[in-house]
């Protein structure tokens, strides 16, 4: 279900900023990497020593007219481990697995104006429209949260090329987007994408739908790491195998682990690929994507295997 | 209902609490009370209300009901022409947080619709209502004549003279319905003539 892969190369490796990390990557085995649209991500297979992460990360600018693909990671403590590994681990000469680019995340070509809203490493996906969007020719601005300037990853490439479309706000001078503040009075065929930490992304969406913005003018793009939790044992009915989740693992991790191979795609909770019907359960589900709608959540009949778990002891799923 | 999935849907206009103007876009007496009925409710909202009114059938007191809202500005039109290039001037004025709602007959919704699309407003970004006639807008796919108000099908263009079929088949583009030569294998057998 993985869809087509490709081994590559990591045939550049360099620091944007203290804290995030580009790698550049080629095709090895005599495979061209296929152009991406902006907002595409690519799943990175992690070979860390502790375990096989598969990690989605946005790609570059860089990346849209394919032949080579980078990917900026930004190095973060609370994660399980897979931004340290691209920090400590990778560089130039290291191979990967890496999955074709899938777009969740794309330009709405119908609208007339583009505002492109980006949290700090949520940038990379951003950057990569602004680059689709100042090709084209077409209307846009670009909207950067950064701690300070030194932090702002791509910060003068976007400026020396988007000049006076790109407008910056410092938070630790307590600088902050807001959707009336920063957008009063836009065009009626204005579209809006926003990246960046959860907590920015639900205010940003907030706003606008509090100004009355439309949810059809609203696009965001937020991946989740799987994040562990208490052990629990999951059947897979149409299998007949039986495994137990561990608690730095995720479900759908668990069920590649015994070999069955489950639908997946974005592996971060955003795309809805990896629905499972639950047979049976004997606790509650966590739900941790931002998929299933609340109804849905409450039904407990479908579980995201990519991100959420059970509270509980065992799990049941038509698999 | 037509399994030809370009047919549109027309939907029921409901005021959005939370935007910040409503703009409304209504042709017909039919229309305009259905609009008045929907609006008065919510009075405490109408002081961000635009209403075009396309008096089209001549009908001063259905406009009344509308002047009555009290609404910023409530603006009448003799012609669907006018009351559409009236749409537009204010659809390029419009700001994010405007909810726009068009109501009124088939045809009407047809260009209203795909003039809000040429100006970069979405369809779903649109509410509709169907209220008077069902009579189509129709393109003859021959000649590319725009037809108004067509009531049934077959019907000859009354640009090219050929005999068309009107489909279900629909341009949101163009907003409107494709009309496709009826008689070509014989020319002159036309089928029974069906109202919409």
């Amino acid at each position: 279900m993985a869809g087509e892969s490709f081994l590559v190369r990591v045939t550049h490796a360099d620091p944007v900023t203290t804290s995030v990390k580009r790698l550049r990557m080629q095709a090895i085995d005599g495979k061209t990497l296929p152009p991406a649209s902006a907002g595409s991500h690519i799943i990175l297979t992690l070979k860390t020593p502790n375990r096989l992460l598969k990690n989605a990360y946005s790609l570059l600018p860089s990346s849209l007219d394919g032949g080579t693909y980078e990917v900026a990671v930004l190095r973060t403590e609370d994660s399980r481990g897979g931004s340290t590994f691209v920090h400590d681990a990778l560089s130039e000469g290291s191979e990967l697995t890496i999955s074709t680019p899938v777009n969740l995340f794309p330009i709405n070509r119908r609208a007339r104006h583009h505002v492109l809203v980006a949290g700090g490493i949520g940038i990379t996906p951003i950057a990569a429209m602004a680059e689709e969007l100042f090709r084209d020719n077409r209307s846009f601005e670009l909207h950067y949260c950064i701690r300070n300037e030194p932090n702002g990853a791509f910060l003068k490439d976007l400026q020396a090329r988007y000049g006076e479309r790109v407008h910056l706000y410092h938070s630790d001078i307590g600088e902050r987007f807001g959707v009336a503040k920063a957008l009063p009075q836009q065009r009626i065929d204005t579209h809006l994408y926003v990246c960046g930490p959860e907590g920015m992304i639900g205010a940003v969406l907030n706003d606008a739908s509090a100004l009355g913005w439309l949810q059809e003018n609203l696009h965001a793009e937020r991946f989740l790491s799987p994040g562990g939790g208490d052990p629990f044992d999951v059947v897979l009915r149409r299998s007949d195998i039986e495994v137990t989740v561990g608690e730095h693992e995720s479900l759908l991790e668990a069920i590649e682990r015994v070999g069955v191979d489950a639908p997946h795609l974005c592996r971060g909770g955003a795309c809805g690929q990896c629905r499972c019907s639950v047979v049976e359960k004997d606790g509650i589900i966590q739900h941790r994507d931002h998929y299933l709608t609340q109804e849905e959540r409450e039904a407990g009949d479908a579980i995201m295997t990519c991100v959420s778990r059970l509270k509980g002891q065992r799990l049941e799923l038509d698999l | 209902m037509s399994d030809i999935k370009s047919r549109p849907i027309w939907g029921r206009i409901r005021p959005v609490a939370h935007a910040a103007r409503h703009f409304v876009c209504c042709e017909g007496s039919s229309a305009a009370r259905h609009v008045a009925e929907t609006f008065s409710p919510n009075a405490e909202a109408l002081k961000q209300v635009t209403i075009l009114y396309g008096n089209t059938d001549r009908n001063e007191e259905a406009g009344h009901t509308l002047d009555a809202l009290g609404a910023e500005a409530s603006l009448h039109y003799p012609t669907r022409q006018t009351l559409l290039i009236s749409f537009k001037a204010h659809l390029k004025r419009l700001h994010m947080g405007a909810q726009i709602y068009l109501c009124g007959p088939e045809a009407f919704l047809n260009e209203a619709t795909a003039i809000a699309e040429s100006h970069g407003v979405l369809k779903e970004a649109v509410q509709t209502e169907l209220c008077g006639a069902n009579a189509r807008r129709v393109q003859c796919v021959h000649c590319k004549g725009l037809i108004e108000n067509v009531a049934y099908t077959p019907i000859a263009c009354e640009h090219c003279g050929v005999n068309l079929m009107v489909r279900d088949h629909y341009s949101r583009r163009l907003g409107a319905f494709m009309g496709v030569c009826v008689d070509a294998e014989a020319p002159g057998d036309l089928p029974a003539r069906e109202s919409f």
